[in-house]
């Protein structure tokens, strides 16, 4: 037919440009893959960004103003000026209760009639009721509270109207270093791109081999001159294009949206961020090739990537804090070394003593997984 | 081309494969299958569902490996390089995996590219294929937006981007309306006349074997016989008559008489007619003791020394045909034979814009097998569905058994059966269990559920197979289930969506004979079929296309309108095309679709 046949090579380059040519297509018009490469990147970012932010905001609270004396007034107003509460001053301790039960407000906080008598005699105390339902909000809510009125202790004694300066407030710097993690999304935002990254590259490559077992569709491609690896490369590379093109939106996202500092290089940044999505990839061909039904492999590969990601990798869990048993199995779930490589370029810097050695062992994970998907696909019907 | 000459270009010696089943057994799909496939010449692979066609297939694509054997492919060896077959030939596997979400355009562009067809090569081929497929205004469309018959022929077109030196294609007409079936056929016939292309293709169709100058048959695994189709109907030679009743005997029942006789090996009715084939050693006359019929013998055809083929394997198949026309209801329905059951009237559905019935009309009376026909896309479906109350006409008028389908949908569905397409029953229930919960979605209970179950086991033979899984039945079994749970709450009216589809020979007179036993005792009936020769079984036909009927009559009225100058006999399927073709003619490309 044709005059010259091309050599081996540029063929076997045709094939694989055709077959990511097709894969683009797909993409493009299959709604599903959309919503999994574009839509659910974006509602993550927005959802953890803004929604899961640790922190607490605007509490509403009342303070019970029993004492109307300038030292309880001075308590009452530094819960007033303070953003972390929406505070309500009232007289009455009754009403105040019954708005905790209503749920209206999250916390009481007291100022007994004799007040200023105690601070004058340097055992001045204020109760503080918080609704401990959500354990965690009503931590931050005791720590705030317990700032704010340190607070107003230490403007009294600046002023000079108490002579005993050793008020009996709660320990303050405890509190204030707390205060000081203020923005969560510091550690956050980079443990999102590990979801992200984990949910396009490992995710969507899951469904799209199975697809294919499903439709039939590989049957009448492995009758023709293709070969093993060129499906796996025109599977592998579009999948990682699109990873990276989620990895970028993320990372913008965490420069821009939410301020996030990267004191690492980019270059190493994205080159580790490379490494992981190559792992993601791999996994979910790896799971695809064997499984070969998209429900199955969609399930196995959330249940073996996307969970270990959220809850093993260190992102929401402080790793050294769990049991030893869930420790180890950790050092299995290759999110953990990416994040520790994130958390470290993102808020450390270019410390390459933690780069070389996680980032050789995401290679090397990267490198078995492709070898295990090469053996796993073989252009037979069993 | 020099047929029969030269290398073989398949020759297998000695192939067996099996399979571990569902249930971990181990199923022999080919059992020491040897043959030879000479160049140039078109091969047919026939057998029923599950003879081992598509294996047979798949290990010559490389796609499998044999058990044990040797296969040669070209020259290849399959077991030691089956890339280098897979580099050559053009396989059409039953499903073709089409990307859906890709234009006809594209879908075409992806194989070419998988070929490495040159630029220069696509520009001389592509108008062909176009033309070949009559695709060329579709390129843009989107596969998945294709009828089943446009999506078969673009398969074909996917695996002839290049001449291939063989060409395998597994059933490529199952499923597919007469036209697209004809199309097809002239499709491939023009490959093997005009290029030379060594074809293989596996078929169900009886007829389409015929056409072929090599055939294989194959039945459970093993190979039955191959050589030219003579040699195969010659083995019914002298055997075949045309039976006429004098006494203006409907051909259906003469049919179901007729099989009942010891002589008579098989029978089918055609043509107003029934044609018989009578066993081996049967009496010299075969009009001895049947007054008022008439037998003139005829030429074998190659279904018929199939039959003869076959029916040594028959007890496997299934019962003895006696039972099958043993079959009783319990109460049959009221003996008001004659009254319209069915009444559509002037019913019009549309979908947005589409108008997918346009104002059809039609009555069926009780006892009557009406069958519906028309190729893929025509509104059948739509029609069934409605019909059963699963759609709500846009306009029109709908009546079942007396009760108006838009008002008590409810109520008319209780008097329905419904025997669809695809086995649907539950493949991880028993047989029993499958009927036990059917009777209960049915509303029995009690003991009239015990007795309807009992009912359904003895009238179809189920109680040997009554704890076999269903998903592990053989085809005719499974239709069999179908069948017997679809009569559970004694139903006056049975629906049957293309239920023969893909089933044996054996299996589809098995099942007429009972279709015909429950039409006698006043079941009305309604099919839908691409098996041309089964809507001789029907008492009248419609034929819809485009939302609209455009004939109704008895198969004898219908069967007239084929008729040409040069064809004074035509067959249903003949007729069948005619009045499409005469309905679609003033604008054959805005209907293709």
């Amino acid at each position: 037919m044709t005059a010259v046949p091309p050599s081996p090579l540029a063929a076997k380059a045709r094939r694989v440009a055709a077959l990511i040519r097709k894969e683009g297509w797909q993409i493009v018009r299959d709604p599903s893959s959309f919503a999994i490469g574009v839509v659910l990147p974006l509602m993550l970012i927005l959802l953890f960004g803004y929604a899961m932010s640790l922190d607490v905001k605007h509490v509403p609270i009342a303070v019970v103003l029993e004492d109307p004396s300038a030292q309880g007034r001075e308590i009452a107003a530094s819960f007033q000026l303070s953003s972390y509460f929406n505070t309500r001053v009232t007289r009455s301790m009754a009403e105040a209760q019954e708005e905790m039960l209503s749920g209206e407000i999250d916390g009481i906080v007291r100022v007994p009639a004799d007040f200023a008598r105690r601070v004058a005699q340097g055992d001045g105390q204020v109760q503080l009721i918080v609704n401990g339902i959500d354990g965690n909000t009503a931590r931050i809510v005791e720590a705030y509270a317990a700032a704010a009125v340190a607070q107003s202790g230490a403007r009294l004694d600046a002023e000079g109207q108490d002579d005993s300066a050793s008020g009996g407030q709660a320990t303050v710097e405890s509190q204030l270093w707390f205060n000081s993690a203020n923005d969560s999304r510091y550690f956050l935002v980079p443990g999102l791109i590990v979801l992200i990254i984990t949910l396009i590259g490992a995710f969507m490559t899951s469904m799209v081999v199975a697809r294919e077992w499903e439709r039939g569709t590989f049957e009448a491609l492995f009758v023709t001159p293709v070969r093993t690896d060129e499906i796996l490369l025109g599977k592998t590379v579009p999948y990682f294009l699109l990873g990276l093109g989620g990895m970028l939106l993320s990372m913008a996202a965490a420069k821009f949206m939410f301020h996030v500092p990267i004191r690492g290089s980019l270059t190493a940044l994205m080159g580790v961020s490379m490494l992981y999505l190559l792992v993601s990839v791999a996994t979910g061909l790896l799971i695809s090739s064997s499984l070969k039904s998209q429900f199955l492999s969609s399930q196995v590969t959330l249940l073996v990537t996307f969970m270990p990601a959220l809850m093993l990798s260190g992102f929401i869990y402080d790793l050294r804090s769990v049991p030893l048993a869930i420790r180890l199995i950790s050092y299995l779930v290759p999110a953990r070394y990416y994040v520790i490589l994130l958390q470290t370029l993102f808020l450390a810097g270019d410390v390459w003593s933690v780069i070389w050695p996680n980032a050789l062992i995401l290679a090397v994970v990267a490198v078995v997984l492709l070898a295990l998907t090469r053996r796993a696909t073989r252009k037979s019907l069993g | 081309m020099s047929v029969g000459s030269g290398v073989p270009v398949i020759e297998g010696r000695k192939l067996a494969k099996s399979f571990r089943g569902p249930g971990k057994q181990l199923v022999q799909a080919l059992d020491d299958v040897s043959f030879a496939v000479m160049p140039g010449t078109l091969t047919a692979l026939v057998g029923p569902d599950g003879a081992g066609k598509t294996t047979l297939i798949r290990l010559m694509a490389g796609l499998m490996i044999a058990d044990a054997g040797e296969l040669t492919v070209l020259g290849f060896d399959v077991k030691g390089d089956p890339q280098a077959i897979q580099d050559r030939i053009g396989y059409m596997p039953q499903r073709f995996g089409l990307y859906e979400d890709l234009s006809v355009q594209e879908n075409l562009d992806l194989y070419a590219d998988m070929h490495g067809v040159s630029a220069q090569d696509r520009r001389a081929r592509y108008p062909m294929l176009m033309e070949m497929t009559a695709l060329g205004p579709f390129t843009r469309r989107l596969a998945g937006k294709l009828s089943g018959g446009m999506k078969q022929k673009l398969g074909l077109a996917c695996t002839l981007v290049r001449a291939p030196d063989l060409l395998l294609l597994d059933e490529p007409t199952v499923g597919v309306d007469p036209l697209s079936r004809r199309e097809l056929w002239d499709i491939v016939s023009r490959l093997v006349r005009e290029e030379g292309v060594p074809v293989l293709l596996s078929t169900a169709y009886l007829d389409e074997a015929a056409r072929c100058e090599h055939v294989m048959v194959l039945h459970q695994g093993k190979l039955l016989s191959q050589g030219p189709p003579s040699a195969v109907s010659g083995l019914a030679d002298g055997r075949v008559f045309d039976v006429q009743s004098d006494g203006g005997e409907p051909a259906r029942e003469l049919q179901a008489r007729l099989l009942d006789e010891p002589d008579v090996l098989d029978a089918s009715p055609e043509a107003g007619r029934v044609r018989i084939v009578r066993r081996e050693g049967a009496p010299e006359d075969p009009g001895a003791g049947s007054a008022g019929l008439r037998f003139s013998p005829v030429p074998a055809r190659f279904e018929d020394g199939f039959m003869v083929l076959l029916q040594p394997n028959a007890g496997q198949a299934g019962p003895a045909k006696d039972d099958a026309a043993d079959m009783k209801l319990e109460h049959p329905p009221a003996a008001d034979a004659g009254q319209p059951v069915i009444e559509v009237d002037k019913v019009v559905k549309r979908f947005g814009d589409f108008v997918a019935v346009d104002q059809i009309s039609f009555q069926i009376r009780r006892g009557e097998i009406f069958g519906l026909l028309g190729p893929n896309g025509a509104g059948k479906t739509t029609t069934f569905r409605m019909l059963c109350g699963l759609l709500r006409p846009t306009s029109g008028g709908l009546k079942i058994a007396g009760a108006d389908l838009k008002r008590s949908p409810a109520s008319a569905r209780q008097k329905i059966g419904y025997v669809a397409q695809k086995f649907s029953l539950y493949a991880q229930l028993s047989v029993a269990e499958n009927l036990d919960f059917f009777a209960s979605a049915y509303g029995l209970y009690g003991a009239r559920r015990r007795q309807r179950i009992d009912w359904a086991m003895a009238q179809f033979q189920l109680g040997p197979i009554a704890n076999q899984l269903g998903g592990q039945l053989p085809g005719g079994y499974k239709q069999r289930l179908a069948t017997a749970a679809a009569l559970l709450h004694e139903p006056d009216i049975l629906f049957l969506d293309e239920a023969t589809s893909g089933a044996d020979p054996l299996a589809r007179r098995e099942f007429w004979r009972r279709i015909t036993a429950l039409a006698q005792q006043g079941v009305t009936v309604i099919v839908t079929t691409h098996f041309m020769v089964e809507a001789e079984y029907c008492d009248r036909i419609a034929i819809l296309d485009s939302g609209r009927v455009l004939a109704q009559g008895s198969p004898a009225e219908i069967r007239a309108r084929g008729a040409t100058a040069s064809n004074a006999q035509p067959t249903m399927e003949d007729a069948f095309i005619a009045v499409i073709e005469a309905a679609r003619a003033p604008s054959p490309n805005e209907r293709a679709a």
